[in-house]
């Protein structure tokens, strides 16, 4: 067999020769590397750096296998062709070049596999925390939570569903905006606990090289720790249901100081939110102020399921409007958004609302889209509800 | 390789007892419905999976088109959930699959010198299932609440506590679709195993024949596990049962290790029967052996081996155990290996041939370098930190459709192309097949590469709507859908063509460098071949 000797030689050149061509190419690429909208981001911490050195690592030894392969391929598309009168050689099974062919590639994936596993060993190190967030994934919001410290709290989309629909503009952050953004100190060590009230859903920041599955009924763990101040935006990555593109996902970065400040300042208003509830079940609202307040909650918390119309999506999410259960069943409406309904998508929104809260919402789709059942729901009624009266 | 000594003229004209089966093809419908002729339920799985092609392909058309542009304009989320969940069954279930089987029902008898599949009863109830099952699965979608919307993939508990009534629907139709598929691999094994002609030693058999034997033991070992996969669905949807919900003691996560314990197999069964398609044609068109046949025979196998224990680099994310994350990992790393030889075997069988570029080459060659992008990016997503990044971005979506379509669909046209005029005994239409071939080369790149970038650049997959900055890559993936949708329907207007038997009579041998037994029949192939066996030398 002859695939060796002068022949050889000579196309060993011509594929140097191919490789030459390509410089170009590899400069474009190396400069279009670096552009957030082709490629990997390098991110903030230090672990999403080595990702992103591995990143590059892989996709050069890919391109040089893959020049290489083709630069072979195309010589022979050129050269040995019936049209220029190629007569075809009959070498077939050379046992030198099999072997290499079978040890160079294990070679090359010993290369990768080192610095890979190296940089695998340091992610999955969650030991030694300095600060620890629940993270709950639920369809379709996140909800933080501090541990050891009484501050917790649902991030939602923030972007209008008018935006969403095409009648509004949308913002230079649309879909990856949100009501309430986490905010975790810079230089600390912060470790997430990940976890889901329904579904699997995903929580992924790309500056941080973090991506984890919230599994319902169980905790996983991932960490980061940012070097630079800043805002870093991210999105549920694992299909959670209807509403999986519109759960974003937004982390601030502050200096320790600066962190430190507002986290007293989130346990502050906790408490006088707390005092504030204590009061207002004492108080009776009227039914202009539950109806507007409950509209406002029902579309940014219920109309995603339900719908702005209360017709809810056959099949799927049951109708609001007219339904007889909500018409007949005073008490049994409040249990449901407290409670939730076990083995459905509804959630217990006692968790996400407040007292007062609820009891506008109830009211409103109690008196809404010709549902005049005439019903008022004050802050007292759910309260009873929850202290089991 | 496989030299026959008697020609099949002989063994055509030869005294038979039995001349019922001298008769061509019956007329009438009951033809297709009654058939346990190889090559007419051939021509069914390939009929079926080409339409197949086009309705999972409309349905990729609503999803490129909602995602036109940002903001919602054309299908609510619920129904783009469901455009996404069935496009992928239907490819992989209702296209890719039934298209293999097509091509092993007309050419592994051909191939090997045996008059019919082993079992031919068998045959004709294998495909006549499967359009009822995808008629439940299309049904669905007229459904109260619509079809399934978790994604092929189904994972529990979206596809269980969280979803429709239609899952029932779902669940049996998948139950069918595997019975098929189980039927049609029992089928291949028995005829490769049994049938073969005399001298047609297992070394000798065409590569096509080869990784066909080695898909179907993959399908009997992991189409059961689908089905109970299935079944736990339902019973946990309908029957109570626990079996991924942490509640009652289950784990969703095993949910995912018994799903891709089927479906990582499966997505070799999807892709070597394309080796084996590849492996017949370029040596065809280069005039020369395929360089190392035993060791394309031994690649794929160990290919086949090595798909049982990678199955969790698709759960990356799901929070394993370092050392499993190692295992899976350095596993996965080592399918490049055999995965390699055979794209080194195809350029070395082309190096200092003597090529020609008809249609079938050329589907080829663009099969080896897209495959190999497919397969490059597929090296990529093994590494596991940086698959935390990858997991679940267009970045995977680029990757498997570089391998499913530019891989194992063009293998499919190739090999369409390739045998086409031994079926038909015309040429078919080359001026469309070029027509055909340069339309979908770019097309489909335009359509899947950008998705690389936009994968990288952050945007999740599944998703109905996005940020402005993937605006401008997703207007020109949606402009290079609808162009390769549109190149299909000239490749429909070429068949159509084909099958009315219009163009040029071919030789026997069709294509010049075409070897082997299926080369060695008239074309058209007669109805009935290899009545006698023929001997291979």
């Amino acid at each position: 067999m002859d695939i060796s000797g002068e022949k050889s030689v000579k196309s060993l050149k011509a594929v140097m020769g191919l490789l030459t061509l390509c410089v170009p190419f590899f400069s474009f690429a190396q400069s279009a590397a670096e552009r957030s909208d082709l490629n990997l981001r390098r991110g903030v911490t230090d672990i999403s750096d080595q990702v992103y050195g591995l990143h590059m690592l892989m996709f050069w030894i890919c391109v040089v296998i893959a020049v290489i392969v083709f630069g072979v391929m195309f010589i022979a598309m050129l050269k040995h062709r019936k049209s220029k009168g190629h007569a075809p050689a009959n070498f077939h099974e050379n046992v030198k070049v099999e072997i290499a062919w079978t040890v160079v590639p294990f070679i090359i994936l010993i290369v990768m596999a080192v610095p890979a596993a190296s940089t695998l060993m340091d992610m999955e190190d969650v030991s030694k925390p300095d600060l620890s967030i629940e993270v709950t994934g639920s369809q379709w919001k996140w909800h933080y939570k501090y541990m050891d410290r009484e501050v917790e709290f649902f991030s939602l989309l923030a972007s209008q569903r008018e935006q969403i629909e095409n009648k509004f503009p949308k913002g230079e952050n649309y879909l990856l905006e949100v009501d309430r953004p986490l905010v975790i100190p810079t230089g600390q060590k912060v470790r997430f606990l990940i976890t889901s009230d329904d579904v699997i859903h995903s929580w992924w920041v790309p500056d941080f090289a973090v991506k984890k599955d919230a599994n319902p009924g169980f905790i996983n763990e991932a960490w980061t720790r940012v070097n630079e101040p800043g805002v870093y935006r991210g999105q549920c990555a694992e299909l959670c249901g209807k509403d999986h593109g519109f759960m974003p996902i937004v982390v601030i970065a502050k200096e320790p100081a600066e962190f430190d400040r507002w986290i007293d300042e989130q346990e502050r208003i906790a408490q006088e939110k707390r005092a504030e509830e204590e009061r207002l079940l004492a108080m009776n609202m009227s039914k202009e102020e539950l109806m507007a307040s409950g509209e406002q909650i029902y579309n940014s918390v219920c109309a995603a399921c339900h719908q702005p119309s209360g017709e809810g999506l056959p099949g799927a999410f049951p109708a609001l409007k007219g339904s007889a259960f909500i018409l007949n069943d005073r008490q049994g409406h409040i249990d449901v958004v407290v409670n939730g309904r076990a083995g459905t998508a509804m959630q217990a929104f006692s968790k996400q609302l407040s007292m007062s809260e609820i009891a506008a919402v109830v009211t409103y789709t109690r008196n809404a889209w010709g549902n005049n059942t005439d019903d008022l729901v004050q802050a007292k009624d759910v309260n009873d509800l929850i202290q089991g009266k | 390789m496989a030299t026959v000594t008697n020609t099949p003229a002989d063994t055509h004209t030869a005294d038979h007892g039995h001349d019922d089966h001298h008769h061509g093809a019956p007329k009438g419908i009951l033809r297709w419905v009654l058939t346990t002729n190889h090559k007419d339920i051939g021509t069914l799985y390939l009929w079926f999976a080409f339409i197949m092609f086009l309705v999972g392909g409309a349905m990729a058309m609503v999803i490129r088109a909602e995602l036109f542009q940002p903001g919602l304009q054309i299908v609510d989320p619920n129904f783009f959930n469901q455009m996404t969940t069935v496009h992928g069954l239907i490819m992989v279930f209702g296209a890719v699959m039934p298209a293999f089987t097509g091509l092993a029902n007309w050419l592994v008898p051909m191939m090997i010198g045996a008059p019919d599949m082993a079992l031919p009863r068998m045959n004709n109830w294998s495909f006549w299932i499967l359009p009822f099952a995808f008629l439940i699965l299309l049904s669905s979608l007229f459904l109260e609440g619509g079809g399934p919307n978790f994604g092929w993939t189904f994972y529990a508990p979206l596809s269980t506590t969280y979803s429709g009534d239609s899952t029932a629907l779902f669940v049996f139709s998948v139950h069918i679709m595997g019975i098929s598929s189980i039927m049609g691999a029992i089928n291949v094994i028995v005829t490769i195993l049994n049938m073969r002609a005399p001298g047609m030693t297992l070394m000798k058999m065409p590569m096509f024949v080869w990784t066909w034997l080695i898909t179907a033991f993959l399908l009997i070992a992991v189409m059961p596990v689908l089905a109970a996969a299935v079944t736990m669905v339902l019973t946990d949807k309908f029957f109570g049962t626990s079996f991924f919900d942490a509640a009652g003691g289950g784990d969703p996560v095993m949910f995912q290790h018994i799903f891709w314990f089927f479906g990582h197999p499966e997505v070799y069964i999807m892709i070597l029967p394309a080796f084996g398609i590849i492996s017949q044609i370029v040596p065809t068109f280069s005039r020369k052996k395929l360089f190392g046949y035993a060791s394309m025979v031994y690649a794929t196998a160990s290919i086949a081996l090595l798909s049982f224990i990678v199955w969790a680099h698709h759960m990356f994310t799901t929070g394993m155990p370092v050392g499993a994350e190692m295992f899976f990992m350095f596993a996965t790393m080592l399918i490049s290996v055999p995965t390699g030889v055979k794209v080194f075997n195809w350029v070395a069988t082309m190096w200092r041939g003597s090529l020609t570029f008809e249609i079938p080459m050329m589907f080829a060659i663009a099969f080896i370098v897209l495959f190999t992008i497919g397969g490059l990016s597929g090296l990529m997503l093994a590494i596991t930190p940086v698959d935390f990044q990858y997991h679940d971005t267009y970045f995977v979506v680029a990757h498997f459709h570089y391998v499913l379509v530019t891989g194992a669909v063009f293998s499919i046209m190739a090999a369409v192309y390739y045998w086409l005029p031994k079926w038909t005994g015309k040429m078919f239409d080359v001026t469309l097949a070029k027509w055909h071939f340069w339309c979908s080369l770019i097309s489909v790149n335009v359509l899947f590469f950008p998705m690389h970038f936009v994968g990288l650049a952050g945007m999740p997959r599944r998703i109905p709507d996005y940020a402005l900055q993937f605006a401008d890559f997703n207007k020109w993936i949606s402009i290079g859908g609808f162009a390769f949708g549109l190149s299909q329907l000239i490749f429909l207007v070429l068949i159509v063509k084909a099958c009315r038997k219009q163009g040029e009579p071919v030789t026997d041998q069709v294509w010049e460098g075409a070897e082997g037994l299926e080369w060695e029949i008239p074309s058209p192939a007669p109805y009935h071949t290899f009545d006698t066996p023929p001997v291979v030398k």
